[in-house]
């Protein structure tokens, strides 16, 4: 048992190492000045070297820098939330229906209707792309937030219904017949009785919607030009050969912050064992 | 003033659910579908409740029909043989959230909740999680939750089955009490147990395959079963079938063991029937010419009494003796029939007599 302990605490240590060290470098070198890169590896700040904000200032355009994140901060965030949110809603309710009612199409069946929503992430985005683009040119719809928005539905739904549905299957449905039972309707069953219990399948399928929204670089590349840039397309603007090092290192950590912030905040919906005592 | 079913039948798939089911209940009286697992008592509920749609029949209450009101306006409580609760909700939220969808607010609503968890003996709990009490206290939740409503139609599908054997009769006899304050509601109970159909002394409906076999009082039921099958059903250990023959004052087994003929059998004339006898009315004897030879095959204690399976040459006979007594499979064992405790089937099953009324 004990050997069993430290090698897991060794794997476990040596995992996060190898997962934060290139994160803690960025970090460290969002704060260095010209010379602590240029001369040399530094590490420690006020050890190696003396930290500076040039780094931070220069990504809001602080200082007559022509770079500002900020406008694509925005971008990214009303691009991904909202399409999280539409998501989240429709992919809840879809994934609801599917888990409760049976549904016959010709030879289509339930498991083929999540097929299909799964199916959509089957294929390449660059596949999708062109048929999107010539959609969202005849919408009039290149280059705005709604486009992006509908897009990234598209991507985002078959995550939420594919484990929603999962999530659903494992509510008995003997909780939804009892609240009908005892007057209430199907609707009010689903949102007063079953959705409260969701709340962590919620919070998982949320995340997962935010984070694969965020960090989509392929669709906001191919639909924007530059009225409606996101922060991945922002940072990879930044020319490498131009952009100093600090300034790049600032912009990734600035791009990862929101994320982070965001997880650990969903992080208390994940309880465990929600459902225990609903059946015996 | 009734619930009234009419030719209620359900079918998904080629398997019949309910076949044929029509009758008539009346409010303030208790109903037990009686019948083994899988003969239509869920379904039964269920249909009667909306959860499962019929392909033809009508039902109807207080001459109002309700074949096609959706289940949340049918007002059918029910207490499945899983203990339902709402795990994310107290106790007292449980309990309330029928109540509030009815209108019931402040102190009407925290009277009539308290008033029910008192009688389920859980007013210290209503704080608590469902999963934070034992199975006997999360059934009793529910219960609760059911009988506060004062729905018009209250139904327990095998409230009792998953519990263990002891709380089991102590909730039996809590139940009873519950039940007898509702006076305004049709109350439909489903059980396997022949002992519990009989402790609630109402009127039975024996099913079987989705149909109702027959219907009448426990012992009715109990001592005239229309045929073979409703007797093996309302028996528990089973009741033993026997063929023998009927030769002048004889029973005569297959064996060839004679026993006397019963003076209510004196009716049936010569031949074959089926002879079934009570488990409790055949009993281990030494070797004498009145007696079956046979092997013990099985035995099983419950509670306090030993049920033995014996093969003998008319066949396979179930003995029931109190206390518990040391057989075992394999032994060479002699049973005593009483045959004035027998009952008659003919070739088709239907009972042709039974044991006089009082013959002990």
């Amino acid at each position: 048992m004990v050997i069993k302990r430290v090698l897991s605490t060794v794997f476990i240590t040596f995992w996060s190492v190898f997962v934060l060290m290139p994160i803690l470098w960025a970090l460290v070198t969002s704060f260095k000045p010209p010379e602590a890169v240029d001369f040399g590896a530094t590490f420690l700040p006020f050890v190696d070297f003396t930290p500076t904000l040039l780094g931070w200032e220069s990504i809001f355009g602080v200082g007559g820098g022509n770079i500002n994140l900020v406008p694509a901060l925005f971008n990214s965030i009303i691009v991904t939330f909202g399409g999280a949110a539409i998501s989240l809603v429709l992919g809840t309710v879809s994934a609801y229906g599917l888990s409760r009612f049976a549904y016959k199409l010709g030879f289509i069946r339930n498991n083929d209707i999540v097929f299909f929503f799964v199916s959509q992430r089957i294929m390449p985005p660059i596949v999708l792309s062109f048929p999107f683009f010539l959609m969202l040119r005849d919408l009039g719809l290149l280059d705005t937030h709604l486009g992006l928005i509908l897009v990234s539905i598209g991507g985002l739904m078959p995550i939420v219904v594919w484990l929603m549905v999962d999530f659903f299957n494992g509510i008995p449905r003997e909780l939804d017949e009892m609240a009908m039972l005892e007057g209430y309707s199907p609707f009010e069953a689903f949102l007063r009785v079953i959705l409260p219990l969701t709340a962590p399948g919620l919070t998982v399928a949320g995340m997962f919607a935010v984070i694969f929204g965020w960090n989509d670089f392929f669709y906001p590349l191919v639909l924007t030009f530059g009225q409606v840039v996101t922060l991945p397309l922002a940072i990879v603007a930044l020319n490498a050969t131009i952009t100093p090092y600090w300034t790049l290192s600032a912009a990734a950590i600035f791009a990862i912050l929101p994320l982070i912030i965001f997880a650990f905040a969903m992080e208390r919906f994940l309880s465990k064992g929600s459902l225990s005592g609903a059946v015996r | 003033m009734a619930l009234i079913g009419q030719n209620l039948n359900v079918a998904v798939d080629d398997v019949t659910y309910l076949e044929d089911v029509s009758f008539t209940f009346e409010p303030g009286r208790i109903y037990v579908l009686m019948g083994r697992t899988g003969a239509g008592k869920t379904s039964f509920m269920r249909a009667v409740s909306g959860l499962l749609p019929l392909d033809s029949g009508t039902l109807s209450f207080n001459d109002t029909d309700i074949t096609h009101t959706p289940v949340w306006k049918r007002d059918c409580a029910m207490v499945y043989q899983q203990f339902i609760n709402y795990p994310n909700k107290t106790v007292r939220q449980n309990v309330e959230f029928p109540l509030k969808k009815a209108g019931l607010t402040g102190a009407e609503l925290t009277a009539r909740v308290d008033s029910y968890l008192g009688k389920v003996g859980l007013l210290d709990y209503a704080s608590r999680k469902p999963s934070q009490l034992s199975g006997g206290q999360q059934q009793r939740v529910a219960l609760a939750r059911s009988l506060a409503r004062h729905s018009r139609i209250l139904m327990l599908d095998e409230p009792l089955m998953n519990l263990d054997f002891k709380l089991r009769e102590q909730l039996r006899e809590e139940f009873l009490e519950l039940f007898r304050g509702e006076n305004e509601s049709v109350t439909i109970y489903a059980t396997t147990e022949i002992t519990e159909a009989m402790m609630l002394g109402a009127e039975i409906l024996v099913m079987h395959e989705g149909k109702i076999l027959q219907s009448g009082k426990p012992d009715e039921v109990f001592e005239r079963p229309k045929d073979k099958l409703v007797a093996q059903i309302v028996n528990d250990p089973p009741m033993s079938i026997i063929e023998a023959k009927i030769e002048g004052s004889n029973i005569v087994l297959a064996s060839g063991t004679k026993l006397p003929r019963p003076a209510h059998f004196s009716s049936l004339g010569e031949g074959s029937y089926e002879f079934g006898i009570r488990a409790i009315d055949v009993e281990p004897a030494s070797d004498a010419p009145d007696t079956e030879s046979g092997k013990v095959g099985f035995v099983e204690v419950s509670g306090s009494e030993t049920v033995l399976y014996v093969h003998t040459g008319a066949g396979e006979v179930v003995v029931q003796i109190e206390g518990i007594h040391d057989y075992h499979a394999g032994q060479k064992l002699a049973v005593k029939f009483r045959p004035e405790r027998m009952f008659a089937f003919d070739g088709n099953g239907q009972l042709l007599e039974s044991p006089k009324l009082g013959v002990k």
